[in-house]
């Protein structure tokens, strides 16, 4: 369609005009809903798993956010909807002011070069018959970066900016020549290769030793600041969170329960279901082996019927009757930038 | 270390190295501890330290390529080195001490009912029919906090958190006195790891077992510690009391891993170890940890002796 590629220059244009407004919102996600449709026997529908269910959420240049929550929340779900690589059901993203739902292949191209990747499992997440010198060039080929001493010089440079040196040992090697550290850190290059505006960083210190973990925040704080990158890190470890981003969101059942700075949520939790992650979260203390800890009943709902009202008011322990299982809560702002979905704040 | 008879564990200069290709791998090598009567011991390290080949040299779980397997272990005053495999088996393992494997939510067997699992080890070393044995079985479910309904599903039905609990039935069925834990919750959410760490500590109280936990995650080892043991390339360089060691560390290792922890609050930096430890293949003389040190001197190229220092023992030159 030829209208469609004229359009979509023109959009490119708009988009690196737009950029770098510096303190203005690089990603809006606005009420965002990923379904996934169950089948039974291969067809005939059978309901829906509502990974992703009403959120939203603006991220502004250069800043760092945390997604926590536990495993089948649906913070994954809404990362790879980030990166593109779901679909939303409904609710838009929308990155530097275009909506990506609009991108047409070229506009996409231009979208994944503006965004990096740090996955999980580094050794998974690296080909294991490709050196690092193919992992880091493979990215800047596909972007049109014809010259191979460009190439050369700017693997060179991130790799810089990685601690990976001296360069030329580790630019012949293979993933499982490398460290749990050196691999995470050539993921970290990777992402960071054709200089993006957004980092997403799913859980990238989880696999690794506790000595490294630290080692490899501090690097992804340090370039997010040298950078001014803005990076979404998600986990479910709060303990890290403090070290590395300005605002957290929780995250249960596909929905942000509570969005605030990281001090205030750490100090002054609302949302009981913070309260409990933080409860559960232990600090090294050998007070600790006396006391046992309160810990709500039960494991988080299935997001193929979730529960009707507050998705935690089955196990939460300050429900009110009739309330939290009837409605769902909407979000309250209790003070300027400190919002949580609770009705015992209504 | 004088060997004490109120101890219910005693292992003394134990070795394990594994044979390869390469050559010897020191994986534990000459390892001295004690364990009390209802304490649990916490074995720190980072992976490849060799904590859960420890755990297989106590319990006897070797693979086939085995250089050097030695040392002492005395269980309940008894030196379990000394016995065949046969009478470790129908008369140690399972029996008097039980493990909970790493990954153990995935160690069940996918084709049976996870009730029949449990039951399985007591029909086999207490020579009970099976009515009697899932008798035991709801009853160590109850212990662990799982519904008695679970009996009869599979393994496939339970979460997470469930087959966990199903995998400390299994080793608490056949009442041990000792239970050895490999990473219990490394792979759960925050909230189920604090609801098993309360199950372990009511089992401890109730049944007043004692424990091994193996793991590198340092904030949650403190929930059950009684004593914590450093392990680092193959030896303990610290163990002592959980309560002297978590404020502070005296051994340059546990005092860097200590400081490597995020905190939920307070302002403390955090720090890393830079380097690497070395492999287990080709360790240098002297201490191992010597050349990440940050206050290493000339004595440290010499084996350090293991000092006792405030009621813990310390394997370092500092303290001599």
């Amino acid at each position: 369609m030829p209208e469609k590629h004229a359009s979509d220059k023109q959009m490119v244009q708009t988009m690196k005009d737009s950029q770098d407004k510096a303190g203005g919102v690089l990603l809006g996600i606005q009420d965002l809903r990923v379904w996934f449709e169950l089948r039974r026997f291969g067809f005939g529908h059978a309901g829906y798993v509502h990974a992703v269910d009403g959120v939203d959420f603006d991220l502004h240049h250069g800043e760092a956010i945390a997604v926590v929550g536990e495993s089948g929340c649906g913070k994954s779900s809404l990362m790879k909807t980030i990166l593109g690589l779901n679909i939303p059901t409904k609710g838009k993203v929308i990155f530097n002011g275009s909506d990506l739902s609009e991108l047409g292949a070229k506009g996409w191209r231009w979208y994944r070069s503006q965004v990096g990747y740090v996955q999980q499992d580094p050794y998974g997440a690296l080909p294991p018959f490709m050196t690092v010198q193919r992992i880091l060039e493979e990215p800047l080929i596909v972007n049109g970066v014809r010259d191979s001493a460009e190439r050369n010089q700017r693997i060179r440079k991130v790799m810089e900016e990685v601690k990976m040196f001296p360069v030329d040992d580790f630019l012949q090697k293979y993933p499982h020549m490398l460290s749990g550290g050196q691999q995470q850190r050539t993921v970290i290059a990777r992402a960071m290769i054709l200089e993006p505006k957004l980092i997403v960083a799913d859980e990238p210190v989880s696999m690794l030793d506790a000595s490294v973990r630290v080692e490899i925040l501090k690097l992804l704080r340090g370039l997010q600041t040298t950078h001014h990158l803005a990076v979404i890190y998600i986990t479910h470890d709060l303990s890290t969170v403090r070290y590395f981003s300005e605002r957290i969101f929780v995250m249960y059942a596909g929905q942000l329960v509570e969005k605030a700075k990281v001090n205030d949520l750490l100090n002054n939790p609302k949302h009981p279901y913070t309260l409990a992650l933080l409860t559960g979260t232990s600090e090294p203390d050998a007070e600790n082996a006396k006391t046992f800890k309160e810990i709500p009943p039960g494991e988080p709902p299935s997001l193929v019927k979730p529960p009707p009202g507050c998705r935690f008011h089955p196990r939460c322990p300050r429900r009110i009757k009739d309330v939290c299982d009837v409605d769902m809560p909407i979000e309250i702002e209790i003070e300027p930038g400190h919002g949580v979905s609770c009705w015992l704040y209504k | 270390m004088a060997r004490s008879d109120s101890q219910l564990l005693h292992v003394e200069d134990l070795v394990l190295h594994f044979r390869t290709s390469k050559g010897a791998v020191q994986a534990v090598d000459k390892v001295n501890f004690d364990l009390g009567y209802n304490e649990a011991v916490v074995v720190l390290g980072e992976s490849g330290c060799g904590k859960t080949s420890l755990a297989k040299a106590i319990l006897r779980l070797l693979p086939r390529n085995i250089s050097a397997y030695s040392g002492k272990v005395f269980l309940d005053g008894v030196d379990v080195m000394t016995m065949s495999d046969e009478e470790f088996r129908h008369g140690v393992r399972w029996v008097k001490m039980s493990l909970v494997p790493q990954a153990a939510m995935n160690s069940l067997n996918p084709v049976l009912k996870v009730g029949d699992q449990v039951a399985e080890p007591v029909m086999i070393h207490h020579g009970v029919k099976k009515e009697e044995a899932l008798v035991l079985a709801k009853k160590m479910f109850d212990h662990v906090g799982v519904p008695e309904d679970f009996l009869g599903r599979y393994a496939f039905e339970l979460s997470g958190g469930m087959r966990q609990r199903v995998a400390i039935a299994m080793a608490l069925v056949t009442a041990p006195s000792l239970i050895v834990l490999d990473e219990p919750t490394s792979a759960l959410d925050v909230l189920t790891q604090a609801s098993i760490f309360n199950v372990l500590k009511r089992i401890k109280h109730n049944l007043e077992t004692s424990y091994i936990l193996i793991t590198h995650d340092i904030a949650t080892s403190s929930e059950l510690a009684d004593r914590v043991a450093v392990m680092y390339a193959g030896q303990i360089v610290e163990i002592g009391d959980a309560g002297r060691f978590f404020p502070s560390p005296l051994h340059p290792y546990s005092q860097k891993l200590m400081a490597s922890v995020p905190r939920l609050r307070g302002d403390r930096d955090l720090e890393f170890i830079t380097g690497q430890p070395p492999s287990l293949l080709d360790l240098p003389a002297g201490c191992r940890f010597a050349e990440r040190c940050p206050k290493r001197f000339d004595r440290c190229t010499q084996d350090p002796p293991v000092i006792e220092k405030e009621g813990r023992q310390v394997k370092c030159w500092l303290f001599a």
